[in-house]
């Protein structure tokens, strides 16, 4: 019987290597998955280029990440936010790499990557400097910019709800991008707030599929970004 | 003396174009407030680029969800009929035309309909451009609010924009607290006059030549 069931998180990230690229699910606090970037920080890989929208905000998760000095590149679209302190110092002291990435491009490079397509015009960043060196197109009149597939050795991402075989659910906005990092990654781990038995869940309600997913663990009662913010809490 | 409309009434002033049944994306700022002056009879159904179609207003203390934010990271509440949706869904409405109007706020804004609100593209600063170039490119309409002049009195509604593009020839029209201004193949023209402002002063405002209304 396939079970993709792990003890922990330390033991789901073991291992991930140094210079792994590793998409991390989340959209600011919503879907961030913690736990899983906290073992990663125990377990100490380093040269790691990261794909997330953002970079973290205090000193927990994405941004103690950072901070622990294990990321030399960001892949996002947003990389500054109010509470964001530890990658704008990182940045402007030229110890992490910034590659700006459009929202909807982001997203589109990553499901790209999971549904085997190399490359696809997009109408976003014409006539912008995010789109100068790039290869454009004329379609039906109107130009294009050729961007690339999104590819990741790990996917790290937060859901609600997942049986053995790896099929998963999520809650509300913190879906966003961990449904894509899923498909876009060579190995993808799971942290779900409720494991439940094969069958557990309606085929009809299964948002990410088992086949997308390598590793699973139950976190239950998950922290939040926010709340280990508001309590001043820094990792490690 | 100048009185102009306040921010309240710049968003209430643009709720006023925005046809009923729209699906909008509101963006950070003033565009925000649209949402609070919905004209009787219509009901604008509110998109947000984390994938949430049926975005409600701020929830009360006691149910706020930790999994149920907007695209500025604020929480919100989801509305009876409401989707959730994954980041490509989320855009695949934005870049596919599904979406009528999106309002955002700007830095600068051109004669041409060009609009720059993401980078001033200072040395050190550190550029973030999340969704407003997916959006600028794919929403039907593009609906700029904005004071009319930055705090130091320089002209937000320019010529040509000296500051990085977000998209090129995409705006439809800009309400400030002085006017309200049609972007047209022949530049800038006049919509409407805020109350006490007159044409002389929008024009001596304007960093780019402003038509009479049409």
């Amino acid at each position: 019987m396939i079970n993709k069931v792990c003890p922990s998180v330390a033991q789901a990230v073991a291992d991930i290597p140094d210079g792994a690229t590793v998409m991390v699910g989340g959209f600011g606090a919503s879907g961030s998955p913690i736990e899983l970037i906290h073992a990663l920080i125990d377990h100490g890989a380093k040269n790691l280029t990261v794909i997330n929208n953002n970079t973290g905000n205090g000193v927990v998760g994405l941004a103690a990440l950072i901070g622990n000095g294990q990321v030399s590149k960001m892949v996002c679209s947003f990389p500054r936010s109010s509470q964001s302190k530890v990658f704008p110092e990182f940045y402007k002291e030229g110890k992490i790499e910034l590659d700006l990435v459009p929202q909807g491009t982001l997203a589109e490079r990553i499901r790209a990557a999971g549904a085997g397509i190399p490359a696809f015009y997009t109408p976003t960043t014409v006539q912008t400097v995010l789109a100068e060196g790039k290869e454009q197109r004329e379609f039906d009149g109107r130009t294009y910019v050729l961007e690339r597939w999104l590819k990741a050795d790990y996917a790290l991402i937060k859901c609600a709800t997942a049986d053995p075989l790896g099929n998963l659910t999520f809650n509300k906005t913190a879906r966003n991008f961990s449904p894509l990092m899923c498909m876009a990654a060579k190995t993808t781990i799971a942290q779900a707030g409720r494991l439940v038995e094969r069958g557990g869940i309606d085929p009809e309600h299964v948002v990410t599929p088992g086949i997308f997913v390598n590793r699973v663990i139950e976190v239950t009662e998950p922290v939040h970004e926010d709340t280990l913010i508001a309590e001043g809490r820094c990792y490690p | 003396m100048t009185t102009g409309w306040t921010r309240e009434e710049i968003a209430a002033r643009t709720a006023q174009d925005i046809p009923n049944s729209s699906y909008v994306n509101l963006g950070i700022g003033i565009p925000e407030l649209v949402a609070k002056f919905v004209p009787e009879g219509r009901e604008f159904i509110y998109h947000t680029e984390n994938g949430l179609l049926g975005m409600g207003p701020p929830p009360g203390d006691d149910e706020r969800d930790l999994d149920l934010m907007n695209a500025g990271k604020k929480y919100v509440t989801a509305v009876p009929g409401a989707a959730y949706f994954h980041h490509a869904d989320s855009f695949s409405m934005i870049r596919g035309g599904h979406l009528d109007v999106c309002v955002l706020g700007t830095m600068q804004v051109a004669a041409n309909g060009d609009i720059a609100n993401w980078s001033t593209g200072a040395p050190g600063a550190i550029p973030a451009v999340g969704g407003a170039m997916d959006l600028v490119q794919g929403v039907k309409q593009i609906f700029v609010v904005t004071q009319h002049t930055t705090k130091t009195g320089e002209p937000k509604l320019v010529e040509r924009c000296s500051y990085p593009l977000t998209g090129a020839g995409v705006v439809s029209r800009v309400y400030s607290n002085l006017a309200v201004i049609d972007i047209t193949p022949d530049g800038f023209r006049l919509v409407e006059l805020a109350p006490g402002v007159s044409f002389d002063e929008v024009k001596g405002k304007t960093g780019a030549p402003v038509l009479p209304p049409a």
